[in-house]
């Protein structure tokens, strides 16, 4: 491999964080002006969405079981198994239903994205789309980076909600609790706040799978090779962005609300 | 260099005179690496220049330059008398609404079937359904590809695929064709009737159209044959004659080694041009 300088490194990032910032920018402005490819967004919706469902339902469903599992543990400790309900519901709202949701869809969508733009690029389909005349941000990234924001907010509350379900089987069947008491505390240990936050994450983590996962794939170079290296970057740079944007708005949600 | 009329900044003040495709003095560099140096050359309205040139000479970067896929490091290029090394994305996509362009590898629509690819520009500008699938129809006929419309790309061979691709950047009659490398890759069989496509297109519509190939056989068919609409095939221009419109430039090492008529190419003294065309 060969050596790089460091200044030649600290360019290349510096041009690749503009670089995104420039295509992030424009695929978001690209949906006020015309033309916009509606088709292309429903199309989006219904891969990320609705192709992401099971995937997304089977997590949330054993995440809540396994923390009923887990917490009922650790409260009969101090005679509280009454506050499982509670726990399993405020730890999948506000945390584990976003990241999670977020985690898995980076690994199905934004890999998705970066191998079907990557496999465009290096088959020169994005050079030919300009040369018909088409913007390839506004034909491939801006249906994407909506698809997803809406998608991630729908399937966050179907996370949340299987999970608080799979936490109420295991509780009932596995623990003896009775399923009223399960979901009033669930129920009443929920706040205004604890929903706000818990649906502000995913319109983040949403931006960031449709972004990166489009950024790596439409700077693909160097073939089939490069669309492999592309779509790896894609997964580990959006899980990474994240966990990290997830505890940036977790503390500026904490600031503002208190909780 | 021969034909220096053809090269260099003076051009013809008359718009209806313009050359169709002017690059002044155009130079691109990739990593520091130089790929074309200094490159002049107009192209006037009807004219078939063929560009010949050894692999990794920068010719498919100047197809693209041409298009405007991509932006020269310096120089002009004027494409229909504007210069769109100065043009934003938005004002060369209506730019390119007036040029067609074949690449290399076809690069069809892998997603979309034979009649969405090659309507896909009519598509775009909400052209009817029905004078859509006409047009289509049209060009896949032009073609001789018409039994494949509802096909996908990977059910095409390299021969067709490339047809469709011409089928896809005539089918708006556009006033410029870049063919880059349209024979590339396919037999000598296939090469011909892709070649006799691009000739039918010469003579029947006149288009303007810049040809890159790298085989030599190629592109001579092209300078010495006709397209006879009659019969519907090429034929040897009578009394070894070659199509005045017709013109060659060879590229090496990102540099015009060659500029003017086939008469020229054949008669050039050059060395390396010699050696290169035995």
């Amino acid at each position: 491999m060969p050596f790089v300088s460091p200044e030649d490194f600290a360019k290349e990032k510096i041009g690749a964080v503009q670089d995104y910032s420039i295509l992030a920018w424009r695929a978001i402005a690209n949906f006020f002006s015309s033309p916009r490819y509606m088709a292309d967004v429903y199309t989006q919706m219904d891969l990320i969405g609705v192709g992401s469902l099971p995937t997304i339902a089977l997590t949330g469903f054993f995440t809540g079981s396994v923390l009923a599992l887990q917490s009922a543990t650790s409260l009969k400790a101090f005679g509280a198994t009454t506050m499982t309900g509670s726990l399993v519901a405020l730890s999948m709202v506000k945390e584990l239903g976003p990241v999670l949701t977020g985690l898995m869809l980076a690994g199905r969508n934004a890999s998705g994205m970066a191998s079907e733009l990557g496999s465009m690029k290096v088959t020169e389909q994005i050079d030919a789309m300009r040369a018909l005349g088409t913007d390839p941000v506004r034909k491939l990234v801006t249906p994407r980076l909506y698809a997803t924001v809406v998608m991630l907010f729908f399937l966050t509350i179907v996370a949340d909600a299987v999970g608080i379900a799979g936490g109420a089987l295991v509780s009932v069947t596995m623990l003896g609790m009775n399923t009223s008491t399960y979901f009033h505390s669930s129920y009443r240990s929920l706040e205004y706040a604890d929903i706000v936050q818990g649906l502000t994450k995913p319109l983040f983590s949403a931006f960031i799978i449709a972004t990166v996962g489009c950024y790596f794939g439409m700077n693909t170079k160097g073939g089939t090779q490069g669309v492999g290296r592309a779509t790896t970057q894609a997964v580990v740079v959006s899980s990474i962005f994240i966990i990290i944007v997830d505890f940036l708005v977790s503390r500026a949600m904490i600031g503002v609300f208190g909780r | 260099m021969a034909d220096q009329s053809r090269s260099g900044a003076a051009f013809p003040s008359k718009p209806s005179e313009a050359p169709v495709v002017v690059f002044d003095n155009v130079s691109i560099a990739f990593d520091l690496k130089p790929v074309l140096q200094n490159i002049s050359f107009q192209v006037k309205h009807g004219e078939t220049l063929i560009i010949l040139g050894p692999a990794g000479g920068g010719k498919s970067v100047m197809m693209k330059l041409a298009n405007g896929l991509m932006k020269p490091d310096s120089g002009r290029i004027l494409i229909f008398g504007e210069d769109i090394t100065q043009m934003s994305e938005k004002e060369l996509y209506k730019l390119r609404a007036r040029i067609g362009m074949v690449f290399q590898e076809s690069a069809l629509f892998d997603s979309l079937s034979v009649e969405n690819n090659v309507a896909y520009r009519l598509n775009e500008d909400h052209v009817p359904e029905a004078e859509t699938h006409e047009r289509v129809v049209e060009a896949l006929k032009f073609v001789e590809l018409e039994q494949a419309i509802a096909k996908f790309p990977s059910e095409l061979s390299g021969g067709m695929r490339r047809r469709v691709s011409i089928a896809r950047a005539i089918i708006s009659k556009p006033d410029l064709i870049l063919y880059d490398s349209p024979t590339g890759g396919l037999d000598p069989i296939t090469s011909t009737t892709i070649i006799e496509l691009v000739m039918k297109q010469r003579d029947v519509s006149h288009t303007t159209s810049l040809v890159i190939t790298h085989r030599l056989q190629d592109a001579f068919t092209l300078a010495m044959n006709r397209f006879n609409t009659q019969t519907n095939a090429m034929e040897r221009i009578p009394n070894d004659g070659i199509d005045e419109s017709t013109k060659f430039l060879v590229l090496n090492e990102g540099r015009i080694v060659f500029d003017g008529s086939t008469r020229e190419l054949v008669g050039s003294n050059d060395p390396w041009l010699r050696e290169y065309l035995s």
